[in-house]
């Protein structure tokens, strides 16, 4: 079971809020996803300046493996105010912990409602329901 | 001594290959001209040494010319040697592209002809050899659909639906002409969802991109009925032609209904693939939208066949000069071979060939459309899974047991794919030896899976760090 | 059957195998009223001697005089060591497909490294690609990766001077996008005059040097043009200068494209030869073409393989930096074999060679009354456009009544400069009794229009 203590986009992306702050990260499938197969390790990922402002579902950045590639979609509504920058050095991070040290971008939240985003219970059935 | 060095490795201050003879006029005067402040790193090589060098680098290389090359989407037949003298006969290689039309008429003659057999086997009419590979042939044909559109006061039909078992050029080409690529699924059945296809059809399409037989290698038996509902929606049928191999002389695009196609010379017809290329990717369309085809056309007359450098409706340009001429040339022996016999024995023995493969190895390998198939078909390593083997896997073993690899990871509709194309021009020996090295992989991903994790070990180098070649990239030899 | 080994009985056995009665059995997924009933109208299929007879015929009708060719406008005709063709021409790198599969294409692979370094080298740039399909779309293409860059800016300014199929090329691709094109003239000295068309709308600037009328541009001050508007700096290059003049990079531009036939390419009716593609680094995500680059296998053995291919429309699909997927990889290999043959003396020899022959032919047609250059101030390379006394065709005629390839009738190309000018192109393939003969040609002309 994946963490119920934040919320998901389909895109896999996920949002874990605390007062009007989000942190947003990708979620260990979607990381899984670019690697597979081809052995690819996570080779790139390009995210936004601070100050940029989000709409939901708008592409903040790129994810890049050796043979794959995936957008970024905000899951949340807001501005960055902050980026992880130690994922530009350590991409592993991102496979070794996609969930406390690999946020992606902090965002003021300009939008509060999460109700557009479905939980941890509804992201495992609709993986499960891909497989 | 280490074989392995570059050429910058071996280079010599001092050494080289060419040498001039002496000048016969004065020599040049560089006052007042903006001179190279130092000359450019190259190799100075001797010429032995430059041709063990690239004579061992040949050695690296698998080709069809050495090895079974099974490599699905790319039809690697044989490339006929007599091609490649065809095209060192001086009266075509030293031909400049500007020679007047009265000096070039074999050349033209050449054009000419290849543009009727094309059109012979699509049954569209309208061709031009201007695209110098498939990915610039599709541009053409979706400029040329935005000619058409532009021209009838259309301009809102901004896009272009393509199913999600595409090869990557067509969304990517899509782009390049300001088009929106929109995905149409494809059913359990693997071909083309219709009903996802219907309900994405509108006043905004522009045209619909079909790969047929597609990519899975089946033939997509209601294409008739999608060429129909396409043109209902007022929108333009484009086929990848891609996988032409399949079809020639058994049936002709045009009467599916397909508007627009581009044709790989590089692969239907015979002419290598160099590595990468060059290839050739001529179009065919319809009567009614030869207006639009890109210049240079090759025009007969009754004093002869000319060049056309502009016409109202075309859409201009994509690249220098008419064409890839040297491919075409090659091309056009290959077709002068054939016949309408061969033609049809082509498509037939491709299609045996590569159906032959699928019933051999459908028991060890899982075959996720294992109907009849076309001139390809796909496999994965589904049934490999528990010893955690995958395509990539034996792909890396094939090339120890002496074959090129298949297509892996293509299409991306299926998981752990394994393209499969053996093409016409193999034996039932060599399919039978490649069955049976397919089999042994399969006893080795049963019995010992770890061991196929390491190969290739026959080759010059083992698995490479492809990772690495991203995150500390080295693009070029530089000194240390 | 040609190229079809399998025989009659053996099809028969494959055809059980797989457990059809018929090869029509196995077309039964095509439509029965889509499959042809008939033959297809193509000819007869012909043996492989009567293929080479009537090829032998159909080139007996090209035709190029014997006596001397002064025509380039964009292909030459260079010496072409021999190792060039004997190499290129092996099966190992004839026959393989684009290097995917990195341990069976080590050969394909490690050439290109080479190569990527050599016209880095030659353009003065940091990095480039393994080959576009030519220079003009090449240039396209750098077009296109400056849109990508400056996607608020809305126009590109072109030189005149630009090949005329690198402008038409340029027409047709932008027509459908949101850039405009503003064409720069040449001036009164044959050189770009930029003036204040590049501003800050400008994403790119792209020239050409020497330009198709033959003049050397002014390359640094058209770079810090571009520079001070924040425009991205495009320089088509002839890779012969660049032996012997000013590379692009040593000019300043961000990007160098240009054609490569003139290394060891046939000119082949007008291709395929191959494109050059280089820029600085820190472009590396943004530009076109595939890319190889050094890594290390298991056991740390230095090896090649394709790499930022998540770049490329197999994997990024309609995001890809272009559409291009086969490129002109067979050709960049003879470009490649000719410039290691040639080195940096041997390609700087050949550029001087070309430079002296068009120096000396300049200078004796400027003493023909009646001819005089259209640019007599401006520097040049290997071609200059001549001001005749009457229109280029008819010059051209004559010249080719003499035995010898006129030049490019300019009227046709390059319409700005009247009827009357003809480019004229040498290279050290350019014998000095071919260029005497042609001074006599043009002096015969020139007595007949002064009488």
């Amino acid at each position: 079971m994946r963490p119920d203590d934040r919320k998901y986009l389909e895109t896999h992306e996920w949002a874990k809020v605390t007062g009007d702050i989000a942190l947003i990260g990708l979620t260990d499938f979607a990381i899984h996803e670019l690697c597979s197969g081809n052995e690819g390790d996570l080779v790139y990922c390009d995210l936004p300046e601070t100050g940029r402002t989000l709409e939901v579902g708008e592409t903040f950045g790129e994810i890049e493996s050796v043979k794959a590639v995936a957008d970024l979609s905000s899951p949340v509504e807001g501005e960055v105010i902050e980026v992880n920058e130690a994922i530009e050095d350590h991409l592993e991070i991102l496979s070794s912990d996609p969930w406390e040290q690999g946020w992606m971008v902090k965002i003021k939240l300009t939008k509060k409602s999460m109700d557009h985003l479905i939980d941890a219970e509804t992201y495992e059935s609709m993986l499960a329901k891909q497989s | 001594m280490n074989k392995d060095l570059l050429l910058y490795e071996k280079s010599r201050a001092g050494r080289r290959t060419l040498r001039l003879g002496a000048l016969d006029v004065p020599a040049a005067d560089t006052t007042g001209l903006p001179l190279r402040q130092s000359p450019p790193d190259l190799p100075q090589i001797g010429e032995l040494e430059l041709v063990r060098h690239y004579v061992r680098l040949s050695k690296k290389n698998v080709s069809i010319a050495d090895s079974f090359y099974p490599l699905g989407s790319c039809t690697m037949k044989y490339n006929p040697l007599a091609n490649e003298v065809a095209a060192t006969i001086a009266g075509f290689s030293e031909a400049h592209p500007l020679l007047d039309a009265g000096r070039c008429q074999g050349a033209l003659a050449v054009m000419k002809r290849v543009e009727e057999f094309l059109a012979a086997v699509t049954g569209l009419p309208c061709v031009t050899l201007h695209p110098a590979a498939g990915a610039q042939g599709e541009l053409s044909a979706l400029l040329v659909a935005n000619a058409h559109f532009a021209a009838r006061g259309e301009q809102a039909r901004t896009k272009v639906l393509i199913p999600d078992s595409a090869h990557g050029t067509n969304p990517a080409s899509a782009a390049v002409a300001g088009l929106e690529p929109v995905t149409v699924s494809s059913g359990k059945d693997g071909l083309v969802d219709v009903d996802d296809l219907q309900s994405k059809l509108g006043t905004d399409t522009a045209g619909f991109m079909v790969t047929n037989p597609n990519t899975l290698g089946l033939f997509e038996p209601r294409i008739a009925e999608i060429c129909e509902k396409v043109h209902t929606a007022g929108a333009l049928v484009y086929m990848d032609g891609a996988n032409l191999n399949a079809l020639m002389g058994i049936a002709r695009p045009a009467d599916f209904g397909v508007d627009m196609m581009h044709t790989n010379l590089h692969k239907t017809f015979s002419t290598p693939h160099g590595g990468g290329g060059p290839g050739a990717g001529p179009i065919c369309v319809s009567e009614e939208l030869g207006v639009y085809l890109p210049v240079p056309r090759v025009v007969e007359s009754e004093s002869g066949f000319h060049l056309e450098t502009d016409a109202p409706e075309s859409i201009g340009m994509l690249r220098g000069w008419s064409s890839n001429f040297g491919v075409i040339l090659r091309a056009y022996a290959y077709m002068r071979r054939l016949g309408p016999d061969g033609v049809r024995r082509v498509a037939e023995n491709a299609v045996i060939n590569a159906n032959y493969l699928r019933v051999r190895l459908r028991d060890a390998y899982h075959v996720p459309f294992d109907g009849l198939c076309m001139h390809e078909f796909v496999a994965t390593t589904r049934h490999q899974r528990p010893g955690g083997v995958h395509a990539v896997d034996v792909a890396k073993r094939l090339i120890d047991l002496g074959h090129h690899p298949m297509t892996v990871y293509f299409p991306l509709v299926v998981n752990e794919a394994m393209m499969i194309e053996p093409t016409e021009t193999e034996t039932k020996e060599t399919l039978d030896a490649f069955v049976e090295d397919m089999l042994l992989i399969a006893d080795e991903a049963r019995e010992r899976p770890e061991s196929l994790h390491d190969a290739p070990l026959s080759t010059p180098v083992g698995r490479l760090d492809e990772g690495r070649a991203v995150k500390e990239p080295v693009l070029r030899f530089r000194r240390g | 059957m040609p190229f079809i080994p399998n025989t009659d009985a053996d099809r028969a056995e494959l055809l059980e195998a797989i457990g059809v009665q018929s090869v029509a059995e196995l077309f039964e997924n095509i439509p029965a009223e889509l499959r042809l009933a008939e033959a297809l109208p193509v000819p007869e299929g012909i043996s492989e001697d009567e293929l080479m007879r009537e090829l032998g015929e159909l080139a007996s009708w090209n035709s190029t005089p014997a006596g001397g060719s002064f025509l380039g406008g964009g292909m030459y005709r260079h010496a072409i060591p021999a190792v060039v063709g004997a190499l290129q021409s092996r099966q190992e790198f004839v026959t393989a497909y684009t290097p995917y599969q990195p341990e069976a294409s080590q050969g394909t692979l490690t050439a290109f490294f080479e190569f990527q370094t050599m016209i880095a080298e030659l353009l003065g740039m940091e990095i480039a690609n393994a080959s576009m399909y030519e220079g003009c779309s090449a240039l396209a293409e750098a077009v296109l990766m400056a849109m990508g860059l400056q996607r608020k800016r809305g126009k590109v300014v072109v030189s005149a001077g630009l090949h005329p199929h690198t402008r038409r090329t340029l027409q047709t691709i932008l027509r459908w996008t949101r850039l405009e094109i503003i064409e720069a003239p040449l001036g009164p000295d044959g050189r770009t005059a930029l003036g204040n068309l590049a501003d800050a709308d400008t994403c790119a600037v792209a020239v050409q040097s020497p330009n198709f009328v033959g003049v050397i541009e002014d390359l640094e001050s058209l770079a810090a043009t571009a520079d001070g508007v924040g425009a991205l700096s495009i320089c088509s290059a002839y890779p012969i200068a660049c032996g012997l003049l000013q590379s692009p990079g040593e000019a300043g531009f961000d990007v160098a494209v240009g054609d490569g036939q003139s290394l060891g390419v046939p000119v082949q009716f007008g291709g395929p030869s191959f494109g050059l593609f280089a820029t600085s680094h820190k472009y590396v995500r943004k530009i076109p073409g595939r890319l190889v680059g050094e890594t290390i296998d298991r056991l740390g053995r230095r090896g090649f393989t394709l790499t930022f291919q998540a770049r490329e429309q197999h994997i990024r699909r309609a995001k890809a930096t272009s559409n291009i997927c086969t490129n002109n990889a067979l050709m960049a290999l003879r470009g490649a074999i000719y410039l290691a043959a040639a080195g940096p003396e041997g390609l700087r020899e050949v550029a001087e060679h070309c430079l002296a022959k068009a120096q000396y032919a300049q200078r004796e047609i400027a003493r023909i009354p009646g001819f005089e250059p259209c640019f007599p101030d401006a520097p040049f390379f290997n071609e200059f456009a001549v001001r005749c006394p009457l229109p280029a065709r008819e010059v051209n005629r004559a010249i080719d009544g003499a035995g010898m390839l006129g030049g490019v009738d300019l009227a046709q190309l390059h319409p700005g400069l009247g009827e009357n000018a003809l480019l004229l192109a040498f290279t050290e393939l350019t014998e000095r009794t071919q260029i005497d003969r042609l001074l006599n040609t043009l002096s015969g002309l020139s007595q007949t229009v002064t009488v």
